[in-house]
């Protein structure tokens, strides 16, 4: 079963990829979603995720395996996860030894911050996006080791695949400049750097623009700005250097360095200073830009700030997803610093910058796993190796003992035993004992969270019963498939953008606004019908060719993610675009209450009546008054509820999913 | 003091002149592509700029091939170039392939964004 929201999206597109062809696919034009505007589909989604699915189908199928499409979106995340965790023991080759990579491979495989987006179901596009970055830049510190241009090109195909998979590409084309700069500012550079560099980043450019979605924003925007700014500054310094070498005179080779530094810096700052003040060079976009700045998404963009992936992250989360790795990533630090080299500059670059970013928004623990994963490798292996190595050379001495000359002076040069320590080796032999403890901890605590935390696909919920045993609702599926069922194939659903892509993928029918959320006036809209009364909702409603209106409601079982938990921000959002939904108006003293203390335009907008329409009459707990509200905890403020314009249509069996049909306008006589 | 820039610009040419005549004629032919490919790029922009830049794939495609080879010719020049210590044991020929199949790969990417 495909969980969450957007693996629903995902499955769509690719059903349709791999029953149409790749060209339909490109081009496609979306109009059951985004009603009235449509969606161009083919020109706004990241197509690797899709296509990588496919093309496992259509393997299989060539076989002769006739799987389902749907279980083989199920199960793609899994599958790249193994691959990730290949990637990792090679990248841990290539940073520090074999021994860090074997450990890096076992700790990616099964910490929770990475199960978390790759579990079996979760069918997003982070499940190969994340392999693809590993890749990349294991491809990337690869071709800077050996300076050939063959695995350079391989690390631009890599860049090529994170582009067509997630947006989060972003990450690599500002990071690897950063690491180059990084590289230069040191007096590390080399002329891999510039071979491995170069390739890359021209035929990465290249090859990213042939996604329609990403278009020219490797030339013209503000995010993409510091490659090429870094590109055009290695041109310069590395002709210096080549001019340095050729001149063998320091004195002419000032002057000529005096001219050209100046004439590049003043050409450089003319050109960025015209782009970005003409508008030509975009500015950051928000979603990035709230990376930065984190206070931004509160203030300007509610929609960004709204979503739960978006919050600054706990440190329960931390501890939470990684466990020991938490302590191991300073260890794995020192052990870095103490053999530098490139690779390993670039790992601990990488690892403070995504661990910085995982710490603005949770979603973002996912970049980081690999980078602690890997550091923590190298203290773990570093530190078992010298622990093992201090048990086997105590046993070499002990070993040849008439040959004592030879033997110390063989022993002394591997490792200098002090002699006024005898109980080294038991002090070595229960440190050891101590770290494969931890780690055995480690694997206990990942497989807990994953059963616990990850493994529900949310579009079914579980609870416990009075007697223990486990109930499930399955309202989500019931009520899209009444839809799909029992209404008009051309019929037009109004629900808050979270459902978008379920309604519209398992019901078939036409949403007005769902996931995606590439069009705020539109959700605004949505927002302000949902917090307007009723007679105002109808005229919206109406103005949207709106048959069913679908609400989630919790009261009855006690969910807690329903709409009218979500209310405030549909305010918000309706708000930050229509003035006449103001904020403060659906709150008392504050406070948001939906019992009889509740503002009277609380009591009387859309979302409430449509929520607790008849619950006024349901009893829900023993020795509670009808319509006491589970998942608030109170008894609700209005109970006499009667809808003008609305009927009822279809309410699930535990009243989580509500449907209600629009009626048409009356007769004028 | 203009006299002595002059001066120092005319002794920087001749310096970088007479080091440069002593390179290889190998390193000089990839000298040449390069400076080619520049040129060409140059023209290229020269003329976006009088007619304007509508089919701006065709034009990034264009400058973008030119800059792309004349990049990859500087990095098989640093990797045939004998005086870098760091690829004495790369042999010529394997530079030379890598030189290839990234120019394809290129070139390959250039037609299908040329439109």
């Amino acid at each position: 079963m495909i969980h969450e929201f957007d693996p629903y999206f995902n499955y769509r597109t690719t059903l349709f990829l791999t029953e149409k062809g790749f060209y339909e696919f490109w081009n496609w034009f979306d109009s059951e979603s985004w009603y009235p505007l449509g969606r161009i589909i083919g020109g706004t989604l990241y197509p690797g995720l899709m296509v990588t699915a496919a093309l496992i189908y259509w393997a299989l199928r060539f076989l002769r395996f006739f799987v389902h499409i749907r279980e083989v979106c199920v199960l793609t995340a899994p599958f790249f996860a193994s691959n990730t965790t290949l990637v990792a023991y090679f990248f841990g080759k290539e940073i520090w030894d074999t021994g860090a990579g074997l450990v890096a491979a076992v700790l990616i495989a099964i910490c929770p911050g990475y199960i978390s987006r790759s579990v079996a179901g979760s069918y997003d596009n982070e499940a190969v996006a994340i392999f693809a970055l590993l890749l990349t830049f294991y491809l990337f510190v690869k071709a800077v080791n050996t300076g050939s241009l063959a695995w350079a090109l391989g690390s631009a195909f890599g860049y090529f695949y994170m582009v067509s998979a997630w947006g989060g590409y972003v990450f690599i084309i500002n990071l690897v400049p950063l690491y180059v700069l990084v590289l230069l500012i040191t007096g590390r550079y080399s002329m891999r750097l510039y071979i491995a560099y170069n390739c890359m980043y021209i035929l990465g450019m290249l090859l990213a623009m042939q996604i329609r979605f990403v278009g020219f924003q490797h030339v013209q925007s503000g995010e993409h700005m510091g490659a090429m700014g870094v590109f055009l500054l290695m041109q310069v310094f590395y002709f210096l250097d080549w001019v340095k070498y050729q001149l063998n005179d320091t004195k002419l080779f000032q002057t000529f360095l005096r001219i050209t530094v100046t004439s590049a810096i003043l050409v450089g700052g003319i050109a960025l200073g015209v782009g970005t003040a003409s508008g030509y060079i975009s500015p950051w976009t928000g979603r990035f830009y709230s990376l930065l700045d984190p206070t931004y998404a509160k203030d300007h963009i509610p929609i960004i700030a709204s979503v739960s992936e978006h919050q600054p992250t706990a440190w329960s989360s931390f501890m939470f997803d990684y466990h020991i790795l938490l302590f191991l990533f300073p260890a794995g630090l020192y052990f870095c610093f103490k053999r530098l080299s490139d690779a390993t500059i670039f790992i601990v670059m990488y690892g403070l910058t995504s661990l910085y970013f995982a710490g603005v928004m949770v979603r973002l623990i996912l970049v980081a796993t690999p980078a602690v994963c890997l550091i923590s490798a190298i203290a773990v292996s570093a530190t078992v190796k010298n622990l093992t190595s201090l048990l086997r050379t105590k046993q070499k001495v002990s070993q040849t003992g008439s040959t004592k000359g030879a033997g110390s002076s063989k022993a002394s040069s591997k490792v200098t035993l002090d002699q006024s320590q005898p109980f080294q080796k038991n002090g070595a032999s229960a440190l050891l004992v101590g770290v494969f403890y931890l780690l055995s901890r480690y694997a206990i605590h990942c497989t807990w969270v994953t059963s616990e935390a990850y493994s529900s696909p949310s579009i079914v919920l579980a609870a416990r019963g009075a007697h223990g045993n486990r109930i499930l609702f399955d309202d989500y599926r019931e009520a899209y498939y009444w839809l799909r069922q029992n209404t008009p194939t051309d019929a037009k659903i109004m629900s808050w953008w979270d459902y978008g892509y379920q309604i519209t993928a398992m019901g078939n029918r036409t949403v007005i606004v769902d996931n995606n959320t590439w069009n705020n006036t539109h959700i605004a809209t949505v927002g302000r019908a949902m917090s307007s009364n009723e007679d105002e909702a109808y005229e919206i409603m109406r103005s949207l060719d709106v048959n069913y209106v679908l609400v989630v409601f919790g009261g009855v079982t006690g969910y807690s993610s329903d709409d009218i938990n979500k209310f405030l921000w549909m305010v918000r959002i309706g708000g930050g675009v229509f003035p006449v939904i103001k904020e403060p108006d659906y709150l008392v003293n504050g406070e948001f209450r939906v019992d009889k203390g509740a503002s009277p335009k609380m009591l009387n907008c859309l979302m409430y009546k449509l929520c607790y329409y008849r619950f006024g009459e349901l009893t829900t707990e023993y020795g509670k008054p009808p319509g006491y509200d589970r998942a608030r905890g109170g008894e609700i403020g209005n109970k006499d509820i009667k809808l003008e314009h609305l009927e009822e249509a279809y309410t699930t069996s535990n009243w989580i999913v509500r449907i209600y049909r629009v009626k048409p306008p009356t007769n004028r006589l | 003091m203009v006299k002595s820039t002059t001066k120092d610009a005319q002794d920087l040419f001749h310096s970088l002149r007479s080091t440069y005549v002593a390179t290889p004629t190998n390193l000089k032919i990839i000298d040449l592509y390069v400076c080619f490919a520049v040129f060409t790029a140059l023209i290229q922009v020269a003329y976006m700029a009088l007619v304007g830049s509508f089919p701006f794939n065709s034009f990034l495609s264009g400058v973008l091939s030119c800059i792309g080879t004349a990049v990859l010719a500087v990095c098989l020049r640093i990797q045939v170039n004998k005086e870098n210590k760091e690829f004495k044991d790369l042999a010529p020929e394997r530079a030379f392939a890598d030189f290839v199949l990234c120019n394809l790969v290129l070139h390959l990417v250039i037609i299908n964004f040329l439109g």
